[in-house]
């Protein structure tokens, strides 16, 4: 501790409770967070390279990675425009039931997923209110890869929201008034003025909700359907190797799920850190 | 001064576009998830949530989110207190590391779980020669639920903290107040109501959790199956309506949770207009 305290001596620590807080919050992460790690390290050091290899790249794996990373490429798309239309209009405008909306944007935090899940499967089979209609114009949601589309989409439609919202909140009006008395229409005043500002919390945004679509698990397994090499996705790949005793198994493919989230989470923490510190002109 | 997007048809249409969509998307499974319920009327319902095997499953997820929310409570308090009052190295990389539950599926975290305290982990096979068993038992459900539900008080008070700094409660430890005084009257009454909001998260992901809880619970019917866990079996059993039933009691809570936050933000907006 002293070491500490020396190294930051400019300010004397007046406040107590250093050690404790250091001492919960290490042991917490430690033991919680850290050491369950150890334990999928230890499952795959019984595997040889070549072993680990077959599994991870195996066919029915390799079209559930596929899969997955193809319906939350399109769910984070999807919800990045709905999402931006959400925020502005939650920001900018005045109507009645305004509040209601915005309580409404955390519904799929607040849902079990599981509890989406069976809804969403519910209301999308083809004797489902939406999906009996849609069925009639031609489409089928439930069963396909566009019903794990609709799954991701739903649960991670917050993450881009309550990202973007804050941001265009603390935009000045003066902005956009300038843009617009210089006589740029609508079109080029958002395109110009606004978008350069949003789009580092845009970006953040959809990244958040494509890292969650990747790992979502109880909404999808409902209303995919769970065809092999169709509409399989990699965390019900783990689920299905578990229930048939192949924990080897099971942890290959985890750790490259493990890997893959935990380097998108470092990567929009960097760039996050980096749009900030720009946007308070260098310091940080 | 006219804005961008200020003018009438732009305005109505995209106001139009956003609660249709809305509507259509996150509004209408809440609806449904009621209107199954109690598609056989409320005798069925009151029948399913009565079930023997429902009641049981319900002080299940009652109890390990009752036992979760100190646990998280204390870290999440010690945590928001360690980075936003102290400067040390190191001190980004564990709010780093706290994001990792958010980040991890959590299919993986149960399965970490299980490999480390399952009968061939190296903890695991100590315990089982000790007689103690963790997975597929209560306990296993506690750990991962605290795992995945681990930093939402911290999540809720780091900003807040940060922004108020720490001014007040030097002044009171400057003039002889002990660390526990100044944090019960100093830290506590700021940080209340993030906190009360940390906890209704908390609890909210607790009694809702399905992935993590799934690979470590073994599901045993009057046994380890809570609430989630026990809708889904409902429903692979074609009971949809039992399954909605228990859905819908989950809808209710995940109904308070919004609303506590929409009162919450009422009152600081409220007190931000007064001061």
């Amino acid at each position: 501790m002293s070491y500490f305290a020396l190294r930051h001596s400019g300010s004397a620590r007046v406040l107590p409770g250093f050690g404790l807080s250091m001492g919960i919050s290490v042991l917490f992460i430690s033991l919680v967070l850290l050491l369950p790690i150890t334990g999928l390290f230890g499952q795959l050091a019984g595997l040889s390279l070549a072993e680990y290899w077959a599994i991870i790249t195996e066919g029915r794996v390799v079209a559930s990675y596929m899969v997955t990373i193809g319906a939350a490429a399109v769910a984070a798309l999807v919800n990045a425009v709905f999402g931006l239309l959400l925020a502005w209009v939650l920001v900018r405008y005045d109507f009645t039931g305004k509040r209601l909306l915005d309580a409404l944007m955390d519904l799929p935090f607040a849902l079990p997923t599981a509890v989406a899940g069976i809804t969403l499967a519910t209301l999308y089979a083809s004797s489902g209110w939406m999906g009996g209609w849609l069925e009639s114009l031609g489409f089928q949601v439930a069963y396909t890869w566009v019903g794990i589309a609709l799954a991701m989409a739903f649960t991670s439609i917050p993450f881009v929201v309550r990202t973007v919202q804050p941001v265009l909140e603390d935009m000045p009006a003066e902005v956009d008034e300038a843009a617009m008395s210089l006589g740029a229409t609508d079109g080029v005043a958002f395109r110009r003025v606004i978008m350069p500002h949003l789009w580092p919390a845009l970006v953040t945004g959809t990244g958040l909700a494509f890292v969650r679509s990747l790992g979502e698990f109880g909404a999808i397994i409902f209303i995919a359907g769970n065809m092999p090499y169709e509409t399989e996705i990699t965390a019900l790949m783990i689920f299905v190797k578990l229930q048939e005793y192949d924990y080897a198994g099971a942890s290959a493919i985890a750790s490259v799920v493990l890997f893959v989230s935990l380097a998108l989470l470092l990567a929009i923490n960097v760039w996050q850190g980096r749009f900030i510190r720009r946007l308070h002109g260098g310091k940080g | 001064m006219r804005r961008i997007g200020d003018a009438p048809l732009v305005r109505r249409l995209l106001i139009a576009a956003a609660v249709g969509l809305s509507g259509l998307f996150l509004l209408l499974p809440l609806v449904a998830i009621f209107a199954q319920a109690f598609s056989q009327g409320v005798s069925v319902f009151w029948s399913n949530v009565s079930d023997f095997y429902t009641l049981h499953a319900i002080g299940l997820t009652l109890g390990i989110a009752l036992l979760t929310i100190p646990v998280c409570l204390v870290f999440g308090v010690a945590l928001a207190w360690l980075v936003t009052r102290f400067s040390f190295p190191g001190r980004r990389l564990l709010q780093t590391l706290i994001d990792i539950p958010f980040a991890v599926s959590p299919v993986v975290a149960g399965l970490i779980y299980l490999l480390l305290y399952g009968r061939n982990g190296w903890i695991g096979s100590w315990l089982n020669s000790h007689d103690i068993q963790l997975m597929f038992a209560w306990p296993g459900i506690l750990m991962v639920t605290i795992f995945v539900t681990c930093p939402f008080v911290a999540r809720e008070l780091i900003p807040l903290m940060q922004a108020q700094g720490s001014r007040e409660e030097e002044a009171a430890v400057t003039l002889g107040a002990s660390g526990w005084t100044t944090f019960r009257r100093v830290t506590l009454p700021n940080i209340r109501w993030a906190l009360l909001y940390g906890i209704i998260l908390t609890n909210a992901r607790a009694v809702g959790e399905f992935g993590a809880v799934s690979v470590v619970s073994g599901a045993i019917r009057g046994q380890t199956n809570t609430l989630p866990l026990h809708l889904e079996q409902l429903y692979q059993d074609y009971n949809a309506v039992g399954a909605f039933a228990c859905a819908a009691l989950l809808a209710l809570i995940a109904l308070l949770t919004l609303a506590a936050k929409a009162g919450l933000e009422w009152r600081a907006s409220r007190r931000e207009a007064f001061a």
